[in-house]
Order: structure tokens, then C-alpha cells, then sequence
């Protein structure tokens, strides 16, 4: 039994990482109408931003979880720039083949430079250590990650879903047309979206880096699963995203600990029994 | 007009010596490096090891001497089948005589069946798995530089006599990680030791907590990673996040390479103890080759030991073709050569191949330096403990091997 609540807050560790992903993409998603494939580069783009603040520059991990998700936020809008906004309004297949396209080039490049081994980033000293909670050791890094990425998603939520900003935000992506007629920047809007879906994952990269070694392939292990849990959250939908993240995690952690072989198609077993009931995913709308 | 006459016979006559010499001595060789270039292993194997195969090429001279050495190179992506396609179109169009590297014990255990069958060679640098010279041994095939049997037994037993008698296993699930863990266990039951348990986690896994917690459960004293590469490092890192040393167990990384200590950084990586039979740093004749390839290599990096079995593998095929003096395509005739002759270079030392395929070596056992030991990048081992070649690897005694007469 102790086992199991172990497997339980392991399970929730790993759901911040996919909560925290799977968020920029529905909110990438939901705003932009983008699938948005380079997620997994962008996510590791902000370990590697962490590692070399920390190797060249001597800056901690503490002033990364800011800077990284910015220096990588400002990449995400010179791509949005330079190439995604001319593809609004195509086929949702353009902009998929586009983004693959992209992160398979910024994971080549990482690749030709760093290998594939990956770099070492330490855990912070303030952070180092654990706690013992009787039926576990938990690190106290990996309880920082869940309450960090949990406050985090319940901010952008808040954003989106409850502020002046987000209300014209969603009204931007319902009639561009019109917002624009109330004075409102649209372009400029959708451009500083797309950065903020690109900082969260540049956030959780930073925050994965002292937990996994800093490779340029850790994206792309990890982008497959979290566009399933999007597709069984429901496309677009930010609580969605956030829930089913964190619910993700804790059931392929109890899968680690009743049938570990199956842990990694557990999700996408999943996925197809959601797609099977209800198509829009468990939170969607059906257009 | 006469003296074009002349030039014409005389032309005619060169290209019939040409051809006539070439049927009579075959002197074309093609290479093929089959190795993982994009995925979890290209580090230790990858593009290093099609770099040592040119080395290989250059140091052999055997240009000079009138023979043609073609090299290609592939990423078979850690799939069977993707390996097995890109064989059979070297095999069938592009006219390869030998593979070299071959890792991943899934890829090469399936290579292997396809190069007996074709009658070409493979020479392994880089699988782990002990079938390839016991049930699935092959006349095509030699296994170079390590193999999961000689692992157990270095690692396995130094552990045990320091006190490990009991053992949790976190194994790849796949035939390398099977086999690593069936042929330690054997190794630690033999010395007296338990396996209290084991979990198996699937290929290329980035989260290694919950196999950690369940493996810190068990109260095991050691907790073995039959794993490889990525998962290794991976494991060991978060394996000190979760308290496991610190808790008093202790860390046996069954397969661990240079270039995975490079990546945890000593920090972490520091008091480990594992078995390899190549290290750049063991004397001058690794060291001035280790010089010659890094200078080369992408990141500057020292070689592998799968990358210098590349080396050393085609330094002795070539010297057994040299003794042929032609006609490579053969490859059972090839290999029978090859396991006639006694191997030597700076690389491995002085060694023998056996009728089973398997290459003779001395194993090394190492400890990772502590960061304060250290003189600089790349100066990570301390040589605990050497196994004669004769010792090192499962005994002729004990084979399942077809090809070992009893």
C-alpha cells in the first residue's frame, strides 16, 4: 500500500511535466489554430538555455526559470513571425508539417554540436536533498516541480480564462476582423501568444534539467505523449490540458508499478478509448 | 601513325594484364559501418566509429599495395528491421564485404542471421548480448570487444566479494537488457549472492522514479542497471536525486562507456565501478591512437571502446586479407582466416579470436575518479582490478555453440 501512494505522487511529478507541456500547446492551439510539432524542440532549446547560462555565463538555475523561457518565448516569436503567420488560415496540416519540419532541423543542429549523451546540470543547493514522508523519499526538487508548475498552470488558466487580456484574446480567435475594428493589434497579440506557449515549454525544460540529462533529444521523446494527453483533454481547452496532464502522469506511474512494460503505451491506449467515446476529448467542444 | 599503332596495342595489352590480374586477385573491398548515427547510442558508437573505420583504412597502408577500400555508413535507428533492410541493399546492390559496429543486441542479433545467410562477415563492436557467440553463434560473425557474459562476471563478482550478496535489477526491455540481467544473475547466485528482484523498463525511458522507488523497496544492497546509454545515465542521476547511495545501496552500472560518465560529470558519476576493455588512458598504444582520433573527432572527444574495436577489428581483417593476398568475398573463408591468425595492436593488446566467434581480451575494472582526482576532461577511470582475456569471457567448457567442438 505504502508502494502505491509512492507510485501516486511519482505518477503527479511526472503529470506537472506533462500539464506544463501540454498547456502551451493547447493554448498554441487554441489561440493560434496551430499544432504545434517544434513543442518538444522549443522544450529542450529552454534545458539547453539553462545549461549554457549556467556554463558560460555563471547564471543559477533560479534567474533561468525567468530568462530561458524569455530568450526562448523571443525565438518561438521570430519563428511565428518569419514563417507561421503566413500559414493562418491553411489547412491545420500545413502548419504540423511546417513545425515538424522545425524541430527536426533545431534537434539536428543541437544534435551535431552536443551529441547525444547530454550535459550534466546540478540540482540547486536550496533544493538538494529529500524528505521522508514515511511510505517514500521525495526529493524535495521533484516536490518544488509539482507546486511550481501547478501554480504556473493556474496562472496562465487565470489569464486566459478570466482577464481583459484573455477575453480579447479569445475574442480574437472567434472574429479577427472585428477585435481589429476595436483598435486591437491583433497580429501583435497572436505573435506574443505564441511566445507564451513557447516560454511554458521553455519553463519546463528549465525545470527538467537537473531531473534529466540536458539532451537534444529529450523533447522528442516526450512530444508524442503530451499531444496525447492534449487529444484526450480535448484540443484547445486549457483546464482540459492542465487535468488531464497531471491525471496522465499518475496513471502511467501506476502503470510503472502493476505492468512497467506497458508504461509507455498505457497514454496512447487511452487516447484511443477517448477518441472511441468521445472525439472532441474528455473536455472538448465539438466544432 | 606507326607510334599510334603502337600506343593502341600497346594500350590493349595493359588492359588485358589489368583484367587478367584483376580476376586472378580480387583486391576490392566495401565497409559498411552500421551503427545508431541519431538515437540514444551515436555517442558511443555513431559517427566515431566510421571515423575509426577510416583510420582503420588509412593506418592499414593497404592502398598503397593496389587495393580499393570503399566505406559506407547507415543508421539503422535501433530498429531490427530498418538494420536488416539497409544489410540486405549493402549485401545486394552496394556489394559490402563486411559490417562493422552493429550495436544494439536486438539489431545485431538480427544482422547476424542475415550475414550467415548471405555468407558475408560481421565483426560486432558494439552489441552487448553473449548469444552471438553462444546459441546464435555464426562462422560469419566475430564479437569484438565486450559482451554481457564477461560483464557479469568482472562486475558482477567484484561486487559480490565486496560484500553486494543481494541484488535488484532495473532492466531495458529488450534482448540486451535480458541478457545482461540473466547472465549477471548467474554470475551472483554462483558467488553466493540473491536476486531479491527486477523491473523492466521500456527502451530509451527518461523518468526513472518509480523503478528507483521500487528498487529502494526491495532493500537489495545493489541495484544492477542492465541498461545502456541514455537510460543509464539517466537512471544513475535521478538514482542519487531519490537517496539510493546516500540510503546505503549501491550502484552497479553493468554497461557503462566514457562517453556516458562525460555526460553525468563526476559529480555524480564518482566512486562507480564497471568493466570495459578499452579506456584511452591505459598506456602509450591507446593513448597515441586516443590523440590521433580525438584531434578528428567531432566535440573532440576520446574513443569509445566500441569505437576502437572498430579500429582494431579492421586492422586484423585487413592484415588476414593481406595474408590472402586477394579475393575478400568469401566470408566464412574471410573469418577462418581471421580466427587462424593471433590478433595484435596498441588498442586491445595481444589476443586470440575462438572458433565461436568470440575475441579474447583482458576486462578491465574501473572506478570513476572522484572530481578532486581528476587532471582534466576525459581523466575519469582508476584501474581497479584487470581479468585475463582467458578468464574473462564464458569458457569453450560451457558454450552452446555449434561451431566448438567437444
Amino acid at each position: 500500500m505504502q508502494a502505491l501512494y509512492a507510485q501516486l505522487l511519482v505518477g503527479l511529478i511526472n503529470g506537472s511535466f506533462y500539464a506544463l507541456l501540454s498547456l502551451g500547446l493547447a493554448v498554441i492551439f487554441g489561440m493560434l489554430n496551430i499544432i504545434n510539432f517544434a513543442h518538444g524542440a522549443l522544450y529542450m532549446m529552454g534545458a539547453f538555455c539553462a545549461y549554457f547560462l549556467l556554463s558560460v555565463a555563471g547564471i543559477g538555475y533560479w534567474p533561468a526559470l525567468i530568462i530561458a523561457p524569455i530568450a526562448v518565448g523571443i525565438f518561438g516569436m521570430i519563428l511565428e513571425r518569419t514563417m507561421l503567420q503566413w500559414l493562418s488560415g491553411l489547412d491545420h496540416l500545413y502548419g504540423l508539417l511546417l513545425t515538424f519540419g522545425l524541430a527536426l532541423i533545431i534537434q539536428g543542429v543541437f544534435q551535431n554540436y552536443f551529441g547525444s549523451s547530454g550535459l550534466p546540470y546540478a540540482i540547486p543547493d536550496e533544493l538538494k536533498g529529500g524528505m521522508n514522508l514515511g511510505f517514500m523519499f521525495l526529493p524535495i526538487y521533484r516536490g518544488w516541480v509539482v507546486v511550481f508548475s501547478l501554480i504556473v498552470c493556474l496562472l496562465t488558466w487565470y489569464l486566459i480564462e478570466r482577464t481583459r487580456l484573455g477575453a480579447n484574446l479569445r475574442a480574437a480567435t472567434e472574429n479577427p476582423t472585428l477585435v481589429r475594428a476595436f483598435g486591437i493589434n491583433v497580429p501583435r497579440m497572436i505573435t506574443l501568444t505564441y511566445g507564451l506557449g513557447v516560454g511554458l515549454a521553455a519553463l519546463a525544460g528549465v525545470l527538467s534539467a537537473p531531473i534529466n540529462q540536458v539532451r537534444p533529444l529529450m523533447g522528442a521523446d516526450l512530444i508524442i505523449v503530451v499531444f496525447a494527453v492534449v487529444v484526450i483533454g480535448g484540443m484547445g481547452s486549457i483546464l482540459g490540458s492542465i487535468i488531464t496532464g497531471f491525471a496522465l502522469g499518475v496513471i502511467e506511474g501506476l502503470t510503472k508499478y502493476f505492468y512497467p512494460e506497458a508504461s509507455n503505451t498505457v497514454v496512447f491506449v487511452l487516447m484511443v478509448l477517448v477518441l472511441l467515446v468521445k472525439p472532441s476529448g474528455l473536455t472538448g467542444r465539438a466544432n | 601513325m606507326k607510334n599510334r599503332i603502337s600506343a593502341v596495342l600497346f594500350g590493349t595489352a595493359l588492359a588485358l594484364v589489368a583484367g587478367s590480374s584483376a580476376l586472378a586477385q580480387d583486391k576490392t573491398i566495401k565497409i559498411g559501418v552500421l551503427t545508431d548515427n541519431s538515437g540514444l547510442y551515436s555517442d558511443l558508437g555513431g559517427a566515431g566509429s566510421t571515423l575509426a573505420a577510416q583510420m582503420a583504412i588509412e593506418d592499414s597502408g593497404l592502398a598503397a599495395k593496389g587495393w580499393k577500400i570503399g566505406l559506407i555508413s547507415a543508421d539503422h535507428q535501433n530498429k531490427p528491421d530498418v538494420a536488416t533492410n539497409i544489410a540486405r541493399q549493402w549485401i545486394d546492390v552496394e556489394k559490402v564485404d563486411i559490417f562493422m559496429d552493429v550495436l544494439n543486441s536486438g539489431v545485431a542479433l538480427a544482422v547476424n542471421n542475415l550475414v550467415k545467410e548471405k555468407n558475408s562477415i560481421m565483426i560486432n563492436t558494439g552489441a552487448a548480448s553473449s548469444d552471438l557467440t553462444n546459441a546464435q553463434c555464426s562462422p560469419n560473425t566475430i564479437h569484438w570487444v565486450y559482451d554481457t557474459y564477461m560483464l557479469a562476471n568482472s562486475t558482477g563478482q567484484a561486487l559480490v566479494k565486496a560484500g553486494g550478496d543481494t541484488w535488484y535489477f532495473l532492466t531495458a526491455d529488450y534482448a540486451f537488457g535480458a541478457a545482461l540481467e540473466r547472465d549477471t544473475t548467474a554470475v551472483v547466485v554462483k558467488a553466493g549472492g540473491k536476486v531479491l528482484g527486477s523491473v523492466k523498463h521500456p527502451l530509451n525511458s527518461s523518468d526513472f522514479s518509480s523503478f528507483l522507488l521500487q528498487a529502494q523497496a526491495s532493500k537489495a544492497k545493489i541495484v544492477g542497471l542492465a541498461n545502456a546509454g541514455g537510460d543509464t545515465t539517466n537512471a544513475i542521476k535521478q538514482a542519487a536525486e531519490f537517496g539510493i547511495v546516500s540510503g546505503g545501496q549501491k550502484l552497479a552500472g553493468l554497461l557503462l562507456f566514457i562517453t556516458d560518465v562525460h555526460a553525468l560529470g563526476l559529480n555524480v558519476a564518482q566512486g562507480l565501478n564497471f568493466t570495459e576493455t578499452f579506456y584511452w588512458d591505459l598506456n602509450d598504444g591507446t593513448r597515441a591512437f586516443s590523440k590521433r582520433f580525438s584531434d578528428r573527432a567531432k566535440n573532440k572527444a576520446e574513443p569509445s571502446m566500441v569505437q576502437a574495436g572498430v579500429y582494431s577489428g579492421l586492422i586484423h581483417y585487413f592484415k588476414a586479407l593481406e595474408a590472402m593476398g586477394g579475393n575478400p568475398h568469401d566470408g566464412i573463408k574471410v573469418v577462418e582466416k581471421m580466427k587462424s591468425m593471433p590478433t595484435d595492436d596498441p588498442l586491445f593488446g595481444k589476443g586470440t579470436i575462438r572458433a565461436d566467434g568470440r575475441k579474447i581480451h583482458p576486462a578491465y575494472l574501473f572506478e570513476v575518479k572522484k572530481p578532486s582526482e581528476s587532471k582534466g576532461p576525459w581523466d575519469y577511470y582508476k584501474l581497479i582490478g584487470t581479468t585475463p582475456g582467458e578468464q574473462a569471457f564464458r569458457p569453450l567448457s560451457e558454450s552452446a555453440c555449434p561451431l566448438v567442438k567437444k
